[in-house]
């Protein structure tokens, strides 16, 4: 360890810090008492959906496309996901198929 | 008798939060264990996951956060390299500045504990009538924080004997994500502004990640849906869509 315990514990203030910035803010700019911007209130309902595709994308970013096994598990496992979403709509059951088809493949493929 | 209907009240929150939660157990337990291993492995006692996982609350800064500490101090750094890697939670505040509305105090421990899992299930959850909604999501951040906290405890003090095959369930976490993706998609109306919002999400994402390369792809990505969405307000605000 190159930092003392008290540096050590400034950079975990400094982490909290920036974390918190970025999940207050918002918050603080447009107070609740306040008539938030039309701009911003259409941000709030358009946003959520393009953030939720954002997500999928950022889970998926490791994956080696050129090389390894070609993101072929992920792929198929979302498919899985995704057929079972379709057809029972049991979030719970969606989660639980794609993850044991994942593992499987990952371990015996 | 007041305080029996508020603790039935309270009951029945917790009873709806906790089976959105479920996978979230099975994802952060596997994550917070990693955690706590990849601390533990990386000389610092138990104690540092612990805290991190208390106050810090945000997975991916977290590991980023235990190779800051084996560097020198540069806390500025810190502070700026956790500002871009958290930048995405600008989007959840704006998202839910109406649903956290009228919460009492729970507000600030809601807005605290937004992680990208509480974000999501806040946002899309058909929380049941009679339900509290604040105390539903209060619940919801709760269980969450609790599983991180317990994986990295855990990881963090059995760090060196733990030894089992969990392969691959790490995935349980995109599986989330893509049902949520698709709940939200089965929502929106054919082509309609939530289509075209989730398009434009993973499309621009998928080539901002080719372009700029898995780490330095997420400003970017935000940049241009933020563009994109901002463009297209006079279309998409009226509630119609683009085809």
């Amino acid at each position: 360890m190159k930092m003392t315990l008290a540096q050590q514990l400034f950079t975990i203030v400094m982490v909290v810090l920036g974390t918190m910035l970025t999940r207050f803010l918002p918050f603080l700019v447009f107070p609740a008492g306040k008539t938030t911007p039309g701009y911003i209130q259409y941000l709030g309902k358009v946003l959520p959906p393009a953030v939720f595709g954002l997500l999928v994308v950022y889970c998926m970013k490791n994956v080696n496309w050129l090389g390894g096994s070609h993101g072929i598990p992920e792929l198929l496992s979302i498919a899985v996901v995704a057929g079972l979403h379709v057809w029972k709509r049991q979030m719970l059951l969606s989660i639980a198929g794609g993850t044991v088809c994942y593992m499987l493949i990952v371990r015996f493929a | 008798m007041k305080e029996n209907t508020r603790g039935k009240m309270l009951k029945k929150a917790f009873r709806a939060a906790f089976p959105h939660t479920i996978p979230i157990f099975a994802g952060f337990l596997f994550l917070g264990i990693t955690y706590g291993i990849y601390m533990n492995v990386s000389g610092f006692s138990f104690w540092y996951p612990m805290l991190m996982s208390l106050t810090v609350f945000a997975g991916s800064v977290e590991f980023v956060a235990a190779n800051m500490l084996l560097g020198a101090f540069h806390p500025l750094q810190a502070l700026a390299v956790t500002l871009m890697i958290n930048a995405r939670h600008l989007f959840y505040g704006i998202s839910m500045l109406d649903k956290y509305r009228g919460t009492g105090l729970k507000k600030i421990y809601l807005i605290f504990g937004m992680c990208d899992e509480s974000f999501s299930i806040n946002y899309t959850a058909k929380i049941p009538e009679g339900v509290d909604r604040g105390w539903f999501m209060f619940f919801v951040t709760l269980l969450n924080h609790c599983y991180w906290f317990m994986g990295a405890a855990l990881g963090g003090i059995f760090g060196s004997f733990i030894r089992f095959n969990t392969e691959g369930l790490d995935f349980v976490m995109t599986a989330m994500f893509v049902v949520i993706f698709m709940e939200q998609w089965m929502k929106g109306e054919h082509m309609g502004p939530d289509h075209i919002s989730s398009l434009m999400g993973i499309g621009l994402s998928v080539v901002c990640l080719a372009v700029f390369g898995a780490e330095g792809f997420m400003i970017p990505a935000m940049a241009a849906i933020l563009g994109g969405l901002t463009l297209l307000r006079r279309p998409l605000g009226k509630g119609g869509g683009l085809v």
